[in-house]
């Protein structure tokens, strides 16, 4: 089988059976990529993912990217990119279209009531989990607070402008932290 | 035709910036509700829902649910696919950009003390701002905002709410057998919750 067509068809079946996102399309990954096809070592793999945690964007994509531009250069990432979001395009417009069809409906907006309270539940399980890694000792306590209240409070804020300054601020700190 | 630019071009910002994976789309996702109108933040909330249980990473789905809605706001289905293709391109284009280019010299990115050390201040603040949109979709989903207008007493509480989310904080973090379980069936079980109570 040619490799372009391939790739886009692996990324979609890795798209389709992934729920959620992140640290869920890692075992798919394995049996897909590594095991399958034989795209990347399980080594290859594992950085692929850490590199994409600590990149701008969307971990899956990220590492799509890395995998199709391991195997086929540029147009290889894109590919295998594309084929990821494939299955979520495709979904979420029917699913949007059917939403929107029966918004006005009683017991849908019931069962949106439900699923937000469950909605909150999730993020803040997200927020411990992620807490657990970043907010490693006094400094990075300070920018969580900082940037937690900042941009609950000024909601007019971009939050670039919290990202932005974190990462300048990280490099200050660590690095002066280095010359002392 | 303009909408479908400015779309892309804020949804570029969302990949850019969010750092961390789909939930650190969520800020960028209500400020761009606040900025823009094309959505509500309640709209955001359900898309969180929506993007959690179907297949595909949570951050492609969420953008391409903004798309779709935003692109519906000036046509048909159509245009409204086209919003969702073009916000979910727009989400990935800076994600391939950086990667190809970290792809070229893989090593010294991961052993560069400058990216290890904005590492080290992006990650809290990307923390903290997954916690400021948690905490607004707590306000707007277990308080009734109309009730604070009068002033703060106990009918400010979204009571039903409230007991579902102590219940569904302690299967998911403190039950054994329930909280390995995938976040579809505490979604489904709470749509449920909600029909029968009528929240």
């Amino acid at each position: 089988m040619n490799i372009y067509p391939d790739l886009f068809l692996t990324f979609a079946k890795v798209g389709v059976m992934t729920f959620g996102g992140g640290y869920a399309m890692l075992p798919i990954l394995q049996r897909e990529v590594v095991e399958n096809k034989g795209w990347a070592t399980e080594e290859e793999l594992t950085d692929y993912f850490a590199i994409g945690q600590c990149t701008p964007g969307i971990i899956a994509v990220n590492t799509a990217t890395f995998i199709g531009q391991k195997n086929k250069g540029t147009l290889g990432g894109i590919i295998a990119t594309l084929g990821l979001v494939f299955p979520s395009l495709v979904i979420i417009s029917l699913l949007a279209g059917v939403i929107t069809q029966f918004s006005h409906l009683a017991w849908v907006n019931h069962a949106f009531g439900g699923i937000r309270v469950c909605v909150c539940v999730l993020i803040l399980n997200a927020v411990v989990k992620l807490f657990k890694k970043a907010v490693i000792d006094a400094p990075t306590m300070v920018i969580f607070l900082a940037v937690a209240l900042g941009s609950f409070f000024l909601t007019s804020l971009s939050p670039v402008i919290f990202v932005l300054a974190a990462a300048v601020l990280g490099i200050v700190l660590k690095n002066a932290g280095v010359r002392k | 035709m303009m909408i479908y630019l400015r779309l892309f071009c804020e949804f570029f910002k969302t990949g850019l910036f969010a750092v961390g994976g789909g939930m650190a789309t969520i800020p960028f996702l209500y400020s761009m509700a606040d900025k823009t109108g094309w959505f509500t933040r309640i709209d955001v909330d359900n898309m969180i829902a929506v993007g959690e249980s179907t297949p595909g990473p949570i951050g492609v789905n969420m953008a391409t649910y903004v798309g779709y809605i935003t692109g519906g706001t000036v046509g048909g289905v159509p245009a409204a696919i086209l919003g969702a293709v073009v916000a979910t391109l727009g989400l990935i284009t800076p994600s391939i950009i950086v990667i190809l280019i970290i792809a070229s010299f893989l090593k010294s990115f991961r052993d560069n003390r400058y990216v290890d050390s904005a590492f080290y201040g992006l990650r809290p603040a990307s923390t903290g701002l997954i916690a400021a949109a948690g905490l607004s979709v707590v306000v707007s989903n277990l308080f009734f905002a109309e009730a604070m207008e009068s002033g703060f007493s106990l009918a400010v509480f979204n009571w039903k709410g409230w007991v579902l989310a102590i219940v569904l904080w302690v299967l998911t973090n403190k039950v054994k057998q329930t909280k390995k379980l995938h976040p579809i069936i505490f979604i489904l079980a709470s749509a449920v919750v909600g029909i029968v109570l009528g929240m």
